[in-house]
């Protein structure tokens, strides 16, 4: 009987049979004889299956269902990486991806993580599925180094935080609620901004429209366009804000243009959106990079953060971040908290546990808490020496006057150069520097020792190359 | 659907932080609790000595504790306090789905020789379902989604968020608390030729009722002639059967009879990774090239709702598993596992029966996997929590894993108390 059937199912199935004999055929077997005619012996037909011979047929396969599927644009800022590791050229500089790198351009993990996964190993923890919200002291933790322990939005108990997967995971929560509460409402997002945000909000269907943000002629921030277009928005519309170390420019406002954002984002009714993927790393101090977060707040405001420790803490491939909403009330913040958790639940069931126990188990230990600020100093400060030793170098070689005082100006990982696509195209295929095609570098990849070489590739992408 | 309010009170803006009334989540209703995860929530609060939680689907040992498998410990010490060097990601992440679709497939199959499958990472096997429900709705943006009465909650949710509407199809028969094989076979048959089901291919949560070989054989050729497409929600493999490679047997027959399909899989139970949310999704494509295609596809989804799945548990996986000593020792630790729950339920059935009990308890050992359908009336699963601290889902679905030669007296005679008067 096996033979037959597959001998059925392996023509073309209307050339000699039609689909109804094919089922008539089907019908007798699925009346309960399949058991004696299949298996000479009684017992287990379990057991029996591998008499059958089945498996030296082959049988014809359907086509798939996936036939019309195209291939997926590559990613613009992985692809890069992907180029770079293809490049043979020994003077290749990847200044692709925002990963930290140590000026032996080396990834880095940081001393106090290796504690914390010691101690996580000492204690032999158990791997239990964590609450939909994630871990209770990471979400602790996380709001805390956010607003500050004492802040009145954390004492009212205001902030219903959930943890989510790095930056990307928590803007993606964050974009489904939107989606829901808010249908038809739009994210203002900076022209540019990280590309990612874009697929993320595209994905959760919210629409989306830009701001200005960054001036190519001063290299600076368009404040004016910038205030502007926040303005000319709808009322009650979401403005997604860098919180610092804006991405992919490095260009931050002031504290007084913070102020002027707020207050037009108060006379609007706009809801501030905050991305804080580098609090601690922009500064080098934690507080201080969230001093634009902690401004809004003060101001009664209701908003969303959504918070990465992927370079932070250099945690970028255990996906840890947060989603924060502060909330008028406390009753509020525990209703945003239970719909948040249904987002969250048919997306992955419950967050990974592994970073975020590193996170509450560095942050929870006053020592590996000033261990982390210091490495975090350190980081910072790499970053912040590598600007100076480039503009130092771009300024020494560069013969034409041009001001390239942007470059100390700018903060954070990337550096916008003002190159353009061609002159970018020129960096990577003239001189293997390997960057986005917007013209971001990726100070975090860059050392000293490179900078001369770097400079170089700049100003001759700059003036050679239109 | 979700309540949403066009209007919005215009407010007046005042400088002054503390006569701010903003109302922004007014529209916000308190969710609904999840029926599994809030058994649990519900569990913990309980301060009674003798409570037992039958409810989520995590293994316990026999003292009702968690256990993380001596080949996770072995793997954990291997990679702790190891620099990660972030190029060894993508190549880790390969060799986990690699060694994740020769546990599908078989290691000699085919398909894994030619590439003709596209493979990813996911977060578990929510995240896996989550990942083909959105590539489902991408390219087949009409299509809907068979899924058994009843499946796993979740499910349900899922394939919702997604945006692909649900149908159900027969699959348990309550008087006879097993498998409801013609009017399954009916509902296949008269489903639109090209329909897209979600099946369990062992241990099917919530009832523990699998179909015999010779029924997957039969559901197979249908499914060819009909052109559906099968995808395969594999969370339980190994707790079947106790056989790693026997619980892939139904996915095997569909494959062998030609049909194209997609599976995802979960680490969670049989390796006992639960909180670190380790899993694959694959499907089945013509050639090397498709899969390339469909890979690219499934990962710009991911992108845009988490970039990378959590390395962690990658590593873990993909070292027990490209290890034979690991792998080897982690397939002894599988069959354990089953095997106690195998014989609690066997205990739990003979104590059922010698208190006289007067209903039919022949389901609880016929059920396979973590899951016994008790049959229990939602009053009865009531009754359970309050008079005796059992946990379990309203649907009377009990967690043999939580069953332990301590507790098996009692839970025996909780039931037979909520029961014996029929």
């Amino acid at each position: 009987m096996a033979s037959t059937m597959l001998s059925l199912a392996s023509t073309t199935p209307s050339a000699s049979l039609s689909t109804q004999e094919i089922l008539k055929g089907k019908a007798r077997l699925g009346s309960g004889r399949v058991g004696t005619l299949l298996n000479k012996e009684k017992g287990n037909p379990f057991i029996k299956a591998k008499s059958f011979g089945r498996i030296s047929m082959t049988a014809a396969v359907n086509v798939s269902r996936f036939e019309g599927v195209a291939m997926a644009p590559p990613d613009p800022i992985l692809g890069v990486s992907e180029a770079f590791r293809a490049d043979t050229d020994v003077k290749k500089l990847n200044l692709g991806v925002g990963a930290y790198r140590t000026e032996e351009l080396q990834p880095y993990v940081l001393d106090v993580v290796k504690k914390a996964e010691n101690l996580m190993l000492e204690r032999g923890e158990n791997k239990e599925y964590l609450a939909i919200e994630g871990l209770a002291a990471f979400n602790k933790a996380t709001a805390e180094l956010l607003f500050g322990a004492d802040n009145p939005v954390i004492k009212q108990q205001r902030v219903a935080t959930v943890q989510g997967l790095s930056g990307t995971g928590s803007l993606r929560l964050a974009a489904a609620f939107i989606e829901r509460y808010f249908p038809g409402a739009q994210v203002l997002i900076s022209s540019p901004t990280w590309g990612n945000h874009k697929n993320i909000f595209n994905d959760a269907r919210v629409p989306w429209s830009e701001y200005r943000y960054y001036d190519p002629k001063t290299v600076g921030l368009d404040f004016e366009g910038m205030i502007s277009d926040i303005k000319a928005a709808p009322d009650g519309s979401f403005v997604l804000l860098h919180g610092c170390a804006h991405n992919p420019t490095g260009i931050d406002p002031t504290p007084e243009q913070w102020e002027k954002i707020c207050d037009v984002i108060q006379e609007k009714n706009h809801i501030p959106f905050f991305d804080v993927a580098y609090q601690g790393f922009a500064s080098g101090s934690l507080d201080a990079d969230a001093s634009s977060v902690r401004l809004f707040a003060a101001r009664g405001m209701e908003l969303f953060i959504a918070q990465s420790y992927s370079k932070n803490l250099g945690l970028y491939a255990e996906r840890i971040g947060a989603i924060n909403v502060v909330c008028s009330s406390a009753d509020a913040a525990a209703r945003v908290k239970s719909q948040l958790k249904r987002i969250a639940r048919p997306m992955y069931s419950n967050p990974p546990v592994h970073g975020a126990r590193i996170v509450a188990n560095v942050v929870g230990d006053p020592a590996l808490f000033n261990e982390w600020k210091a490495e975090m100093e350190m980081m910072a400060g790499r970053i912040k020496n590598v600007r100076q030793k480039l503009f130092d170098s771009l300024s020494a070689k560069d013969k034409s006057g041009k001001d390239w005082s942007f470059i100390l100006k700018q903060i954070g990982m990337f550096s916008f150069t003002g190159l353009n696509k061609t002159q970018s195209e020129n960096m990577t295929n003239k001189w293997h520097v390997y960057l986005t095609k917007d013209g971001r570098i990726s100070l975090a990849g860059l050392s000293l020792a490179k900078c001369e070489y770097l400079a170089d590739a700049i100003i001759d992408s700059y003036h050679n190359v239109s | 659907m979700w309540k949403c309010f066009s209007t919005r009170t215009s407010r007046c803006f005042s400088t002054s932080a503390s006569n701010r009334t903003l109302k922004w989540w007014d529209r916000v209703a308190p969710a609904p609790k999840d029926p599994i995860t809030s058994v649990t929530e519900a569990f913990l609060a309980d301060t009674s000595p003798t409570k037992i939680n039958l409810g989520v689907g995590a293994y316990r040992d026999d003292e009702g504790k968690p256990v993380v498998l001596q080949c996770v410990k072995e793997a954990e010490a291997k990679i702790a306090g190891c620099d990660f060097l972030e190029s060894v990601s993508s190549a880790v992440s390969s060799k986990l789905v690699e060694e994740s679709v020769k546990l599908v497939y078989g290691k000699n199959s085919d398909i894994i020789k030619e590439g003709r499958f596209a493979g990813v990472q996911a977060l578990s096997g929510t995240g896996a379902c989550r990942l083909f429900a959105e590539f489902q709705r991408r390219f087949y943006p009409e299509s809907q989604i068979y899924m058994t009465d009843p499946t796993w909650s979740n499910h349900h949710n899922i394939w919702r968020d997604a945006l692909v509407p649900e149908r159900t199809f027969h699959y348990y028969h309550p008087d006879s608390k097993g498998l409801d094989f013609s009017a399954l076979l009916d509902d296949v048959k008269n489903a639109p030729d090209g329909s897209f089901f979600l099946l369990h291919p062992c241990a099917h949560n919530p009832t523990g009722v699998d179909p015999t070989e010779e029924q997957w054989r039969e559901i197979s050729y249908l499914f060819k002639v009909k052109n559906h497409f099968p995808f395969f929600d594999m969370a339980y493999q190994g707790f079947a059967s106790g056989d790693l490679d026997r619980d892939a047997r139904s996915i095997q027959i569909f494959v062998e009879d030609g049909n194209v399909i997609g599976c995802a899989q979960s680490f969670a139970k049989n390796m006992g990774l639960y909180g670190h949310r380790v899993g694959c999704l694959n499907v089945l494509c013509n050639d090397a090239k498709q899969a390339v295609a469909i890979k690219s596809q499934l990962q710009q989804i991911a992108r845009a709702m988490y970039s990378s799945p959590p390395i962690h548990g990658i590593l873990l996986v993909s070292g027990i598993l490209s290890d034979p000593n690991m792998k080897a020792l982690w397939v002894k630790e599988v069959k354990a596992m089953a095997n106690r729950i195998q014989s609690l339920r066997t205990t739990l059935r003979k104590s059922l029966e010698q208190l006289s009990s007067p209903l039919n308890w022949e389901h609880i050992t016929n059920q396979v996997g973590m899951f016994c359908f008790s049959g229990l009336t939602p009053e009865q699963v009531d009754r359970l929590l309050r008079e005796f601290h059992i946990y379990m889902t309203l649907d009377g679905r009990m967690s043999m894993a939580g069953v332990t030669t301590g507790n098996v007296s009692y839970l025996a005679n909780a039931i037979h108390e909520v029961t014996k008067f029929g």
